[in-house]
């Protein structure tokens, strides 16, 4: 095979039009359940249909039209999730308004996703390339280390302190922390790996690193969860552990960090389990979900969760004939996915689960196809974030691991994450834009 | 090997990222499979224990999410549902609440279903497979069908006759159509208003309550629900076996009664209320119209204790499952006894206990040429568009006694209409037939006696079968004549007059 320079050798398919297609469907789909929702309570389509769905579709064509144009050979796939995540939860949290007197979180929940499209757009134009990301790793870090100090000043909800109140805003810093954090994992790991994984001393069998390559990592890690387990945030911190040592693993490729990982998690588990009564009777819900209603003091929120998912069955109620008003104050954000299984059905929850796992794929097979180790481990830490944090919501309400409280990722309310989830998309795109670019020689 | 980049360019040999990026891949993808397993194992497998959680409230809300279906009198509704604008959308209301109580039942969201509102509640909240229109299909979408209607076989004029009859005493009417068992009226005093608690607020419970702690007992179903000794209204069982089991051939002929009567073993005579009865000899005929216990005592000997169950128990005693659909108390005949247990019972004393629509069943049997029919509460079954889910027939219940033995104790019981103690039950232009009961109870007989009247009547000369057939019984009277021709005669001729009248 002969190479001519100056012709490509072969055609690289952009898939421009492929992810247009999808992202128009993904708008249909939440304009369809949007109206679902209308029928089923009202007996009629709602009278905003039409502009939700036109303000659903100027804000995913905008996106597209920037990815035509800043990033063309990006991954096809990322953006039309995206936007079918966003719309599906706009469509639930309408649907929750509904049953809620004097609800109105949708209407915010869509301004929220305006200024998250308007941060994705920001993104794909400003940044050219990640690489540059790394400058401002332990900046990031040292930033992400004050918002997550921050709400400390500010009173507890719910019993956490975990939010920042501005007036009639609030938003959660942790959310935003999480891509700081993955930022300053890639670059330190990038540039440390082989002295993580090869230098130090002999232990026990086991080989440690050296304190001053792994002394900052750990330090800054430990400061992150301190912080967090001060603040009962357990779903962030678990999330955050479970970054680090996945971030761990596949930079240095010991399994021994897994192994050490479970370990610390396992004592830590235990020891707040002990010490938090808090975390006590959340484990204790864990355990036996059903325990305080032979006791007598009626169904608790794991309860109600389950109940919300066994009506809903194969094939749900439908949207809107469920009965989430039941499930109580947290079923718009850390519970939205009990309503879901309730009127979406088994079918709905595992489709659901299925465009997750597909986002999250896509975001490894980024990270698989680009060059240099920073964006690799960039892009596996995105795509971890999301999967982890999908598995410690949906395992929670679903009674398969102690809840913790965390958002579901674009479906949940709340603007902290669905701003958050637009700017990991991002990142996603731009990184795939790079992965896939044909090398200069090519073009 | 020390600085070799192979297996994806792992340092020393080591994977590289594209290994352990697949692994870390892996591994989120069995995330997800967990995820997908949980949710199947919650949304499918443990669904139905789920759904049934007492703690859970969709099944309640759902059933009340749409207007229950009715029961209907004749072709109207005697119940209805309105919107609440609560959890619930819709209760249960009533027209003529107390009117019916003892036909409706209650259905009360904090208190569940009662009676007919109970045993027809399928159909009536419209979970009934037989009214959806594709089973399969509606069972998978849970498609909602309408509440069924129930027509029930009350007769309006019958009902209001006996709750006006029965008034402000403790008491209680069952009425038959005897050639088909239809029950034509049901009747329990004290009654109550089965709306006044039929929704979930705290006005409802307090209704409730006050209910649950009246001493007269409004809420029980003395048609049903409730046995007394019967007396001398069970002389008509004892007859019957007698003739059919041929101990008497001719009412009329003297019968080998001795006088006095010593109960056998016992140095204890069985006393009578009149003189009349103070012969050797009487024939059935003036037994039975005086009411004289020595003489049918003395024959349900005679008959002796397997006869006599039999002819009980083919009347409607001892079946604890003679259900209407809704299921009445057991009557009892005891199946062992002595000789003098035996006299006892069989005048509807010792242990002997009937519910009114049993001594109803004895009058209907008499009246239906010895055919005993299966009562029945409910007529027909419909959707809510009218179209009939299920038609009840007329069902055969037991042969009590030959169709000539039941004309011979037509005859009797006309006799006492005419003759004796139920002179009160007469009715100008109509044949009517009757036994009066007064029982004893309580220590020493010092309660307030049961007066008793069970009775058919017919359009005289009529050649077809009695269109009515009632049992009455007042448990609970103040008045100073406590006796079944006095007190329950009337009621009886009231309700049974409506019936004629229609």
């Amino acid at each position: 095979m002969t190479r001519t320079a100056g012709r490509p050798r072969r055609t690289v398919r952009t898939r421009r039009n492929t992810e247009l297609a999808l992202v128009l469907a993904a708008v249909l789909i939440a304009v369809l359940g949007y109206a679902e929702v209308g029928v089923n309570i009202d007996g009629t389509v709602p009278a905003d249909a039409a502009e939700y769905g036109a303000a659903l579709g100027v804000l995913a064509l905008l996106a597209h039209a920037v990815v035509r144009w800043r990033a063309r050979y990006a991954d096809p796939l990322p953006l039309p999730i995206g936007v079918l995540l966003n719309g599906i939860g706009l469509v639930v949290i309408y649907r929750l308004d509904r049953a809620t007197p004097g609800g109105g979180a949708a209407p915010t929940q869509l301004l929220w996703s305006t200024l998250g499209v308007a941060l994705f757009i920001a993104v794909v134009v400003l940044l050219r390339d990640h690489k540059r990301l790394r400058r401002y790793a332990y900046i990031g870090a040292l930033v992400a280390l004050v918002l997550l100090v921050l709400p400390i000043f500010f009173p507890p909800v719910y019993g956490s302190r975990i939010w920042i109140t501005v007036g009639p805003l609030s938003f959660q810093p942790g959310e935003f922390a999480k891509i700081l954090l993955a930022v300053f994992f890639a670059a330190y790991l990038a540039v440390h790996r082989d002295a993580l994984a090869l230098t130090g001393r002999r232990v026990l069998g086991f080989q440690l690193p050296r304190g001053r390559v792994l002394g900052p990592v750990l330090l800054i890690w430990a400061a992150f969860v301190g912080v967090l387990v001060l603040e009962t945030d357990l779903g962030t911190s678990l999330l955050f552990f479970g970054l680090f040592v996945v971030m761990l693993y596949v930079a240095t490729a010991r399994s021994g960090w897994i192994a050490i990982g479970l370990f610390l998690a396992a004592v830590a588990a235990v020891g707040v389990g002990w010490l938090s009564p808090h975390v006590h009777s959340r484990v204790n819900d864990w355990l036996d979900p059903l325990g305080s209603i032979a006791e007598g003091r009626g169904a608790n929120q794991i309860a109600q969760s389950l109940f919300a998912f066994a009506w809903g069955g194969e094939l749900g109620s439908g949207l809107g004939n469920g009965h989430s008003v039941l499930i109580g104050f947290a079923a718009k954000s850390d519970f939205i996915l009990a309503t879901i299984g309730e009127e979406l059905g088994l079918t709905g929850l595992i489709a659901l689960f299925l465009l997750y796992a597909l986002l999250v794929a896509r975001g490894f097979r980024t990270g698989i196809a680009l060059r240099d180790p920073f964006g690799r481990l960039l892009a596996i830490g995105l795509a971890s974030i999301v999967g982890l944090q999908v598995f410690v919501v949906a395992g929670g309400v679903l009674d398969l691991i102690p809840l913790t409280g965390m958002t579901l990722p674009f479906v949940a309310q709340g603007g902290s994450s669905v701003v958050t989830n637009w700017i990991i998309v991002a990142l996603l795109v731009r990184m795939s834009d790079i992965a896939r670019r044909p090398s200069a020689g090519e073009v | 090997m020390a600085l070799g980049r192979s297996r994806g360019g792992g340092p020393q040999g080591r994977p590289g990222i594209s290994v352990t990026g697949r692994r870390a891949g892996t591994f989120c993808l069995l995330l997800t499979v967990a995820l997908c397993v949980q949710a199947t194992r919650v949304q499918v497998f443990r669904a139905d224990e789920l759904d049934h959680n007492p703690a859970n409230q969709r099944l309640t809300i759902e059933r009340y999410s749409q207007p229950r279906g009715n029961l209907l009198v004749g072709a109207d509704s005697v119940t209805g549902s309105e919107p609440t604008g609560g959890r619930y959308d819709y209760k249960r209301t009533y027209t003529d609440g107390p009117l019916y109580a003892a036909v409706t039942g209650y259905s009360s969201q904090a208190y569940g279903n009662t009676q007919l509102e109970g045993t027809e509640d399928d159909l009536l909240s419209g979970t009934d497979s037989r009214l959806a229109s594709w089973a399969v299909w509606d069972a998978v979408a849970r498609k909602q069908n309408p509440g069924g209607d129930v027509y029930t076989t009350i007769d309006r004029a019958a009902q209001q006759a006996a709750m006006r009859g029965l008034g402000g005493q403790q008491g209680a009417v069952a009425a038959i159509e005897p050639a088909t068992g239809r029950i034509l009226a049901l009747a329990s005093t004290p009654s109550y208003d089965p709306g006044s608690f039929a929704g979930s607020s705290a006005v409802d419970q307090e209704a409730w309550n006050r209910l649950q702690a009246d001493a007269d007992q409004p809420m029980l179903n003395r048609a049903l629900r409730q046995t007394y000794p019967p007396g001398s209204t069970f002389k008509v069982v004892t007859a019957a076996a007698a003739l059919q089991h041929g101990v008497v051939t001719d009412p009329d002929a003297p019968t080998g009664a001795p006088y006095p009567y010593v109960l056998p073993g016992t140095t204890t005579p069985l006393v009578n209320d009149t003189p009349v009865c103070d012969e050797p000899g009487q024939s059935l005929d003036t037994a039975m119209v005086h009411s004289c216990n020595s003489v049918l005592g003395y024959l349900g000997v005679q008959v002796g204790l397997e006869r006599m169950v039999e002819t009980a128990a083919d009347f409607g005693f001892n079946d604890p499952r003679l259900d209407v659909p809704v299921r009445p108390a057991r009557s009892n005949f005891d199946t062992r006894m002595n000789e003098s247990q035996l006299a006892l019972s069989s005048i509807g004393q010792f242990d002997t206990a009937a519910t009114p629509l049993v001594m109803a069943m004895v009058a209907a049997g008499v009246a239906n040429n010895g055919a005993v029919m299966r009562p029945q509460l409910v007529d027909k079954l419909t959707k809510q568009d009218g179209t009939t889910v299920q038609l009840m027939r007329p069902a055969a219940y037991r042969q009590a006694m030959s169709p000539a033995v039941a004309g011979q104790v037509q005859r009797l019981m006309t006799d006492v209409v005419e003759n004796g103690t139920g002179r009160n039950a007469r009715i100008g232009g109509a044949v009517v037939g009757g036994k009066t009961g007064t029982a004893q109870h309580g220590v020493d007989n010092s309660g307030t006696p049961y007066a008793w009247f069970i009775a058919w009547a017919k359009p005289a000369g009529s050649g077809a079968v009695a269109p009515v057939a009632v049992a009455v019984v007042i448990a609970d009277s103040d008045a100073t004549d406590v006796t079944g021709g006095a007190l329950a005669a009337p009621i009886a001729r009231s309700v049974m007059q409506a019936v004629l009248g229609r």
